[in-house]
């Protein structure tokens, strides 16, 4: 089950600086299983999106190669405080999660 | 207080009408993973991510920025910050060369979107992270190498 994930917005000038932490173990399907010696699957975030007032403004494909509980940072200029920003993921099981915020 | 409990009932909804449509043939997993650039992923060597990013021949930028630590202690996580300087950015991707599969990350930009993404990923050994921008239908590298002294992969 995808755990709530966390996210900021804050206005820097005209730029509003985004911040996802997103809850995934990022399985890269080549790691053992330390009791068992089974190769755990794979599992791991495959699509990202974010949209900013209802635009889209990063679509993102990530590979196994992502850290566990992913961190995402990344800068969107000309949006106003108290815009909505949607993130939402999907991983290579079809599970789904989405967080949103507005911009302080 | 109930602001997971409200998470886990729509995730709950949410699973089950995939599952549904699945059932039914409505949406084939292959089709709903459609997006995903799976030949890009799935490279073993940069060549081939390369290749399956749609990049030939990147030329070298010093528009390109990478953030990253010189020695990585952890090879779990690395810290990684991209920025490019360079005018009509529209994508920016990160490998890691010596990993198994070395394109980690592919990042899509649009709507305002400044040439910046950080991030934080795995590096199995010392290699090079490199960067690709895609501008003006023209691509860009740059590259900066992280030792690391404990593998992220395996184990």
């Amino acid at each position: 089950m995808a755990e709530p994930m966390r996210i900021r917005a804050t206005m820097t000038g005209d730029v509003a600086d985004v911040k996802v932490l997103m809850n995934h173990p990022m399985e890269t399907g080549q790691r053992k299983d330390a009791k068992t010696g089974q190769l755990v699957p794979a599992h791991f975030i495959q699509e990202v999106t974010a949209t900013v007032g209802g635009t889209t403004v990063l679509s993102a494909n990530l590979g196994s190669g992502v850290s566990k509980n992913p961190y995402l940072g990344f800068k969107v200029k000309g949006p106003k405080a108290g815009d909505k920003v949607v993130v939402n993921w999907t991983d290579n099981k079809g599970d789904k999660n989405t967080a949103e915020t507005t911009i302080a | 207080m109930n602001a997971l409990r409200r998470n886990v009932l729509k995730g709950a909804a949410g699973a089950s009408t995939v599952a549904i449509a699945v059932a039914a043939g409505l949406l084939k997993p292959t089709q709903a993973m459609a997006a995903w650039n799976a030949a890009a992923f799935d490279a073993k060597n940069v060549g081939g991510a390369m290749k399956g990013l749609g990049v030939s021949a990147p030329v070298d930028s010093k528009d390109i920025i990478i953030k990253a630590p010189d020695i990585a202690e952890n090879g779990a996580v690395v810290p990684v910050e991209v920025t490019s300087n360079i005018a009509g950015t529209t994508s920016i991707a990160i490998l890691a060369e010596k990993n198994g599969t070395p394109l980690v990350a592919d990042f899509t930009l649009s709507g305002g979107a400044l040439g910046f993404v950080s991030t934080r990923i795995k590096m199995g050994q010392t290699s090079l992270v490199r960067a690709v921008v895609k501008a003006g239908g023209k691509s860009y590298t740059a590259a900066k190498e992280v030792k690391v002294t404990i593998g992220g992969c395996g184990g």
